[in-house]
């Protein structure tokens, strides 16, 4: 297991501030469109955070125009190009997957309070 | 091709020069040393007798440790024959040369031999992948059964070779046309695209193809 960890180590990032599920992150995200490169951003409500090491990816949840869109991005893409935090969510669960269904007041989430160590 | 032994270590993933994902199998190969050859004098064939992981020699069987002794060469855990199929493969080597991992160049194709993950004595639904029947809908007792495996009367037997329940898995597979992804000549690590036939640690063969 040793060896494996080795070789994703150097592939992992660490720039990114940390956010946990119930957060609202803005995702810079690279998209090639054959030579051109241009940058997307997401912004959205973090659902989901699972998997560990390399492996590890979290779910990006926004309502366009009425309509759910959810994104997935593996945590230690290259092709994210910055990750910013707009709001601090407080929630008591893991995954948040009740907001798909969640109308209304159900689907607000508090803010986190942070204190400065 | 000629081959190399080495061990399963495990699966992971790596981000490729755009960003995408490519699974990928970390396979420890080697270093082997060619500890004999068969020929066709001899033997009644050619082949390549390369051996995989020191040991001390009290570990050893006797006839062993005899011919390790007469051939000049440490003493190996595993023992495994590659045939080349050509026999200009075999000249170019000699024994005693040590084969290792820079043996292997990216993007070469290889294939990749083990003994598969024992599943065990299993029903048909994980060894065949037969659909099973429907949980209701007034289905009793056979969820998972196989169907019918057979006629009447005509011809009163059962076909040879009808798939059913039975030994799945522990049996010796290869899989073909992997990609090597990446070479590490120092720590003899090589990274094969895809998955490999084995649970970690397992032995496994690695051929080259043309």
């Amino acid at each position: 297991m040793d060896i494996l960890h080795q070789i994703g180590r150097d592939q992992i990032r660490t720039d990114f501030p940390d956010f946990r599920v119930g957060d609202t992150v803005k995702v810079h995200y690279k998209i090639k469109e054959g030579s051109k490169e241009r940058i997307q951003v997401f912004q959205g409500i973090v659902i989901q955070k699972r998997g560990a090491g390399v492996s590890k990816s979290f779910t990006v949840r926004k309502v366009s125009n009425g309509i759910g869109v959810e994104k997935i991005f593996p945590h230690h893409s290259p092709n994210i190009d910055k990750l910013e935090i707009v709001r601090y969510g407080r929630v008591r669960r893991a995954k948040l997957f009740y907001l798909r269904s969640a109308k209304g007041k159900a689907g607000r989430i508090k803010e986190r309070r942070r204190f400065s160590a | 091709m000629l081959g190399i032994i080495g061990k399963k270590i495990g699966m992971t993933q790596i981000f490729d020069e755009n960003g995408k994902v490519t699974p990928v199998t970390v396979i420890q190969a080697g270093p082997c040393r060619v500890v004999g050859k068969k020929t066709m004098d001899s033997h009644g064939y050619e082949a390549l007798q390369l051996g995989y992981e020191d040991i001390p020699a009290k570990r050893v069987k006797k006839p062993m440790r005899v011919m390790y002794e007469k051939k000049g060469s440490p003493n190996y855990r595993y023992l495994r024959e590659f045939r080349p199929g050509n026999r200009q493969v075999i000249d170019n080597v000699n024994e005693g040369d040590e084969i290792k991992a820079d043996f292997f160049n990216l993007n070469d194709k290889v294939s990749v031999t083990s003994n598969s993950k024992g599943r065990g004595f299993t029903g048909v639904v994980k060894r065949h992948g037969f659909a099973g029947f429907e949980q209701s809908h007034g289905v009793h007792e056979s969820y998972r059964g196989p169907g019918s495996v057979g006629q009447c009367a005509q011809p009163s037997r059962i076909f040879k070779g009808i798939k059913m329940a039975g030994q799945h898995g522990n049996a010796r597979v290869t899989v073909k046309h992997l990609k090597i992804i990446h070479v590490d000549a120092d720590k003899g690590l090589i990274l094969v695209k895809g998955a490999v036939p084995g649970h970690r640690n397992s032995l496994v063969l690695i051929q080259k193809e043309q």
